[in-house]
């Protein structure tokens, strides 16, 4: 895993700030701004949703295992108890008419995460590594369990339903639209972000780096590791309990899946797939797998194996995730030689589509033929419907398996040429 | 005037065997003394239990007439002792300017800070671009430290070991593994970098250990059995019996 994500742009910087500096944060404001104009339905904006709180709690995540080196299973427990909260918070509000405006509350959501990750992180980051990630997954299993049995906070199987309406208006909005509720999820995505990142940048925050390269160096440094872990895990903590503020505003439910390890397992899943080196890469790993299971789990109801194949690729050939994927391009595109890899790339990665299609396409057909309930032999896929027991079908997937596979294992050796030229600078030989 | 470094009767035992046994003693400000002797002495025991690595069985460690017993490494550090490490331990994944700025942080006064930004402190900028100025990897700044060469990374390893100012610098055996001209090299650099400072180093290199130091102790078996100026030493029988003779003849 390179980690690119603290290089400093110039040392001797300028003590103001560069365009540079300023430009992605702008960018993408304007995009988070723009977005609801150009999907207007409501399952785009609910998706959306999603993805914005996705993608705050991806980030809180990776403080803890890209920036400070602890492997959490329970990280879904501080979103979860932060969401509990403020759900619990919002039926006060209702019940005593509190005047208190909606876009708050995740500042309580976020200070309840904290509160939880100071108890548990007061004795969990004594060591990193394996006693670490046991004790995350121990706690994470425990209020999980706890969430059945004390059903007057978690409100057992149903869950802790809320109003978010009740609350006093903020400049006459009620946050009755699934538009409104956007613009506020946008608002506390973009802060939490630019807060995370600038942790980052601090004493406490580089020296969280330093502790997950090497925890005993960084002691003879005069920093305890202990300390530096525990400020990272509070600080984890309280972004994911903003996350779960979010998470409460937008559904206005919580229930026991929230706490659930499987939850910690996905966010784990989401943080690698983005890359855990850059502080980026979960924002890419949270849009990803956002979209892949609300568009692949509309189109088949095998989409798990396909992100689990996914996750699987992910981790043995791009251990650094979608990120590390794009920064491997760096060196090319200051050599001016990015354009060189475009036609390599479209003849090995065309066929390689082409092959994962048939392939997928071959599973849905045997999917289909297992599970489809007798006499039923009619599916659709991709946009086509025929009968799954002719020969036909079969045949054209299994082509496009074996026919793409062929040609992009054909087209390789030119694409790794071409990548070993564009990586080399201009005038030297290759 | 208190002795930079004070140890007493320290002794160390891993279950029965017994590593350090009865080690007493005192090195002044300002000088540079070496501990030798031949391999499995407990010359790294010995600096591990000084820099709080290891908890001593019994007897005293006193730097700068402060006990230093119980207490963590991150805090022997605070108190002005400094170390460098036989297996190159640096933070392999960030960049050689970074390396040296964590090691910068604590001594300016930026702790737990978690609302400076460490690239808008010229102070930090400026402190970092001077020690790698003296280690000469200026030009390195900008690369992963893991990338460095192994002299380079020894280099870097002394720079981060000096960057926090403190006053007594231990350095276990910087010169380990290395080719005569890189020797060469990393001994002009220790004496540019210790100037005015106590240093504390363990060597198996003769001609570095005579060349630098003002002192040498001998550890042979968990005891101290000669301390003195190096000529003191050389001519000293019972060293000459127990360790240093084989030596010297190798290097002659």
């Amino acid at each position: 895993m390179t980690d690119a994500s603290h290089k400093t742009a110039t040392i001797t910087r300028a003590p103001t700030l560069s365009l540079g500096q300023v430009l992605p944060w702008v960018i993408s404001v304007i995009f988070l701004v723009a977005m609801p104009t150009i999907f207007q339905s409501n399952s785009a904006i609910t998706i959306m949703n999603q993805m914005m709180i996705t993608i705050v709690f991806a980030l809180s995540y990776n403080m803890l295992l890209g920036q400070g080196g602890m492997l959490s299973f329970g990280h879904a427990v501080y979103m979860g108890v932060g969401g509990f909260f403020c759900m619990h918070l919002m039926n006060i509000v209702e019940a005593n008419e509190l005047p208190i405006p909606l876009p708050v509350l995740p500042i309580f959501g976020g200070l309840f995460g904290l509160g939880l990750a100071t108890i548990v992180g007061s004795f969990s980051t004594r060591k990193a590594g394996t006693v670490f990630a046991m004790i995350s997954l121990g706690i994470g299993e425990l209020i999980a369990a706890c969430s059945v049995i004390i059903t007057a906070f978690f409100g057992g199987e149903e869950g802790m339903p809320g109003d978010r309406t009740y609350f006093l208006p903020f400049f006459g909005i009620e946050f009755l639209q699934q538009i409104e509720v956007y613009y506020l999820i946008a608002f506390w995505t973009v802060l939490s972000t630019l807060l995370m990142y600038l942790f980052s940048r601090t004493p406490v925050g580089r020296m969280a780096n330093a502790v997950r390269d090497n925890p005993e160096r960084a002691e003879f440094l005069g920093y305890s590791a202990r300390w530096v872990r525990f400020f990272s895990f509070s600080a984890a903590g309280f972004f994911a309990g903003i996350a779960g503020a979010l998470f409460a505003i937008n559904y206005e439910i919580l229930t026991e899946t929230n706490l659930s390890t499987t939850q910690s397992g996905v966010i784990l899943l989401i943080a690698f797939l983005g890359g855990v080196g850059f502080f980026f890469g979960p924002i890419i790993g949270a849009i990803a797998f956002t979209l892949l299971q609300s568009v692949l789990s509309l189109q088949s109801e095998i989409w798990q194996l396909y992100l689990g194949a996914l996750f699987l690729a992910t981790v043995m050939y791009f251990p650094g995730g979608l990120a590390g994927v794009l920064m491997m391009h760096v060196p090319a595109a200051k050599f001016g030689k990015l354009g060189t890899l475009i036609v390599p790339y479209i003849k090995t990665l065309v066929p390689a589509v082409i092959a994962i299609f048939g392939l997928a396409a071959l599973m849905e057909l045997s999917f289909h033929v297992r599970h489809a309930s007798a006499g039923d032999d009619e599916m659709t896929l991709f946009w086509t419907t025929f009968n799954s027991h002719n020969a036909l079908p079969w045949i054209i997937a299994s082509v496009a398996t074996v026919g793409g596979f062929w040609l992009a294992r054909l087209s390789a050796p030119s694409l790794k040429e071409a990548w070993h030229r564009a990586n080399t600078p201009k005038g030297r030989p290759a | 005037m208190t002795a930079a470094l004070e140890i007493t009767d320290l002794k160390k035992s891993f279950g029965k065997a017994e590593i350090i046994r009865g080690v007493n003693l005192s090195i002044a400000k300002g000088e540079r003394h070496a501990i030798i002797g031949p391999n499995g002495a407990g010359k790294s025991t010995l600096f591990n239990l000084i820099t709080g690595r290891f908890p001593q069985t019994s007897g005293s460690i006193k730097l700068h007439g402060h006990d230093l017993r119980g207490k963590a490494p991150f805090e022997i550090n605070r108190m002005g002792l400094s170390r460098s490490f036989q297996i190159t331990n640096i933070f392999p994944k960030m960049t050689v300017f970074e390396n040296v700025r964590c090691s910068l942080l604590w001594s300016h006064g930026y702790k737990y800070s978690f609302w400076n930004m460490v690239s808008r402190s010229q102070d930090l900028t400026d402190g970092a671009m001077e020690i790698l100025d003296q280690i000469n990897l200026l030009q390195r700044a900008e690369l992963p430290a893991g990338l460095l060469s192994y002299a380079e990374q020894r280099a870097l390893e002394i720079g981060i070991t000096i960057a926090g100012g403190a006053d007594v610098i231990m350095l276990d055996e910087p010169t380990a593994g290395m080719s005569h001209s890189e020797t060469d090299y990393i001994v002009e650099l220790i004496r540019k970098v210790t100037q005015n400072k106590t240093l504390v180093m363990v060597e198996h290199d003769m001609g570095v250990v005579f060349g630098l130091a003002d002192q040498i102790s001998v550890l042979v078996y968990g005891e101290i059995i000669a301390t003195g100026h190096p000529e003191e030493v050389r001519s000293n029988p019972k060293v000459q019996e127990a360790y240093l003779g084989a030596a010297l003849e190798a290097e002659h």
